[in-house]
């Protein structure tokens, strides 16, 4: 899933300044993180309302980044949102834009940061797992991902200062090559240690880089 | 001394551009080692410097990975990492012998004079995938290879056993890398807070206790030095007196590595 983090609020308020706000929520992603579920919703109409801001309505859209859905639940608060000056999104940029699509006159206001893509790993801990580089490679490196884990995006062993199974950089964080030798080891397949990957093919990255259509 | 590295914004600081400064040094008939490092370049920037450094008369390149960029002054930055040090190698390789580029498409003239480096970290863990790491890089078309500093001859000297029962020796040039610390401070920052770097405790408690730090560092890297002059397989020595280069000519010749040939 897309992970993200709430804005500060302060920072919220400065962005809204004056006006009205109608607040939309997402009940995926933005909801497991605890930045855009109804909780999250209706915490942020209670606090807008605390600082003097005029609330016209909110929703909870399922999820933000399904247009054709958002387009049939947006319907019951069309005055809602016709009353409001900004339009404060707490799901991920993917669900901000695709809003912003929905209402290109209305003012956009993005409540969350959107970190990475990854796991929940434990209740509220998560975890960077994908790239997102649109050509996997991870079934050369036994299901373990250097170009989402390592720093240098090494595809040829670890760096020089690859120490006790810990990054050079964050000694908090486990070396990743570590990890794929250890693994590649315990499944006696170290002779692929040896090979020689060539430089990453980026062209499948670049090719998702504008707001083009995809039919998958 | 018959070579200097000029390095790359070492410990991603900027610095005078590596290239530029081993223009300077032949100017001066100084014989340059230009590394170039992944992290600030793409292939396509590599492989142009690559070329420009042949037309300008510089013939070592050393290819690193180099040390990421929140480690610098510029914590900031987009790193590139476009690719690594053994695929820099490989395409480097490439445009001398086959003087094809990266995408397979031919070099307009081809050269002939360049000298591939790449490093090596015996120090760093896994120890053994170092020895296959060391191999990937030859294999890839490293001519020469510059190690980590070596404080620890015992792991160093297992290194090199496995190195030359491999017959690694025979198809690549080693250089051994040596130290000269300047002070207990930078001493301490190495052993402690540098990864990949190994001094030994009777190393550094020998170092602590001396009464003069700087005349025992010079005699502890001498001595590195005269037990490498002996190790099979070992057929250089680079010497990395960090911030202390004023010392280099007189640590020569206390080395007995004056005159030069």
């Amino acid at each position: 899933m897309i992970i993200s983090e709430q804005k500060p609020f302060d920072s919220i308020i400065d962005i809204i300044q004056k006006g009205s706000v109608f607040i939309i929520g997402c009940s995926e992603c933005a909801a497991l993180c605890h930045v855009g579920g109804e909780p999250e919703v209706l915490e942020m109409e209670k606090k807008l309302i605390e600082s003097n801001i005029n609330v016209t309505g909110w929703i909870v859209l399922d999820p933000a980044c399904h247009l054709l859905n958002n387009k049939r639940l947006f319907k019951s608060v069309n005055k809602e949102i016709d009353d409001a000056d900004h339009l404060l999104v707490l799901s991920c940029g993917n669900g901000v834009q695709v809003i912003e699509q929905l209402y290109p006159d209305k003012h956009i206001i993005s409540g969350t940061n959107t970190l990475f893509v990854g796991a929940e790993i434990n209740r509220g801990i998560f975890e960077r797992e994908c790239n997102l580089c649109g050509s996997c490679i991870v079934d050369d490196f036994e299901g373990l991902c250097p170009i989402s884990h390592c720093p240098k995006q090494l595809m040829n062993g670890p760096c020089g200062g690859s120490m006790d199974g810990k990054c050079e950089i964050n000694r908090d964080f486990n070396c990743i090559w570590d990890e794929i030798i250890n693994k590649k080891n315990k499944l006696k397949k170290t002779d692929s240690l040896m090979n020689l990957f060539p430089p990453k093919d980026w062209t499948s990255y670049k090719k998702y880089q504008w707001r083009d259509h995809h039919k998958l | 001394m018959d070579a200097c590295n000029i390095t790359d914004n070492q410990t991603a600081v900027v610095r005078l551009s590596s290239l530029a400064g081993s223009v300077l040094l032949k100017q001066k008939n100084i014989e340059p080692i230009y590394q170039m490092s992944c992290r600030d370049r793409n292939r396509i920037a590599l492989q142009s410097d690559i070329l420009g450094a042949v037309a300008l008369g510089i013939n070592n390149i050393l290819f690193v990975t180099g040390d990421h960029q929140s480690v610098g002054n510029h914590p900031h930055a987009k790193g590139v990492f476009d690719i690594d040090s053994i695929q820099l190698v490989s395409i480097a390789k490439s445009m001398r012998d086959k003087g094809i580029f990266q995408n397979g498409e031919p070099l307009k003239k081809p050269f002939f004079n360049l000298f591939i480096g790449a490093v090596c970290n015996p120090f760093a863990t896994p120890y053994d995938y170092r020895v296959d790491r060391l191999e990937k890089k030859i294999n890839a078309g490293a001519d020469f290879i510059q190690t980590q500093s070596v404080f620890n001859i015992d792991h160093f000297q297992n290194f090199m056993d496995k190195v030359i029962s491999r017959g690694l020796d025979k198809k690549v040039f080693i250089l051994a890398g040596v130290t000269p610390m300047k002070s207990e401070k930078m001493m301490d920052r190495m052993k402690f807070h540098v990864p990949g770097v190994d001094i030994p405790d009777d190393v550094y408690n020998r170092l602590k206790n001396a009464d003069d730090f700087q005349a025992e560092s010079q005699i502890v890297s001498c001595e590195t030095i005269n037990s490498l002059k002996k190790m099979k397989g070992v057929h250089g020595i680079h010497i990395t007196a960090l911030f202390w280069e004023s010392i280099i000519p007189s640590f020569l010749e206390r080395c007995n590595f004056l005159p030069r040939p």
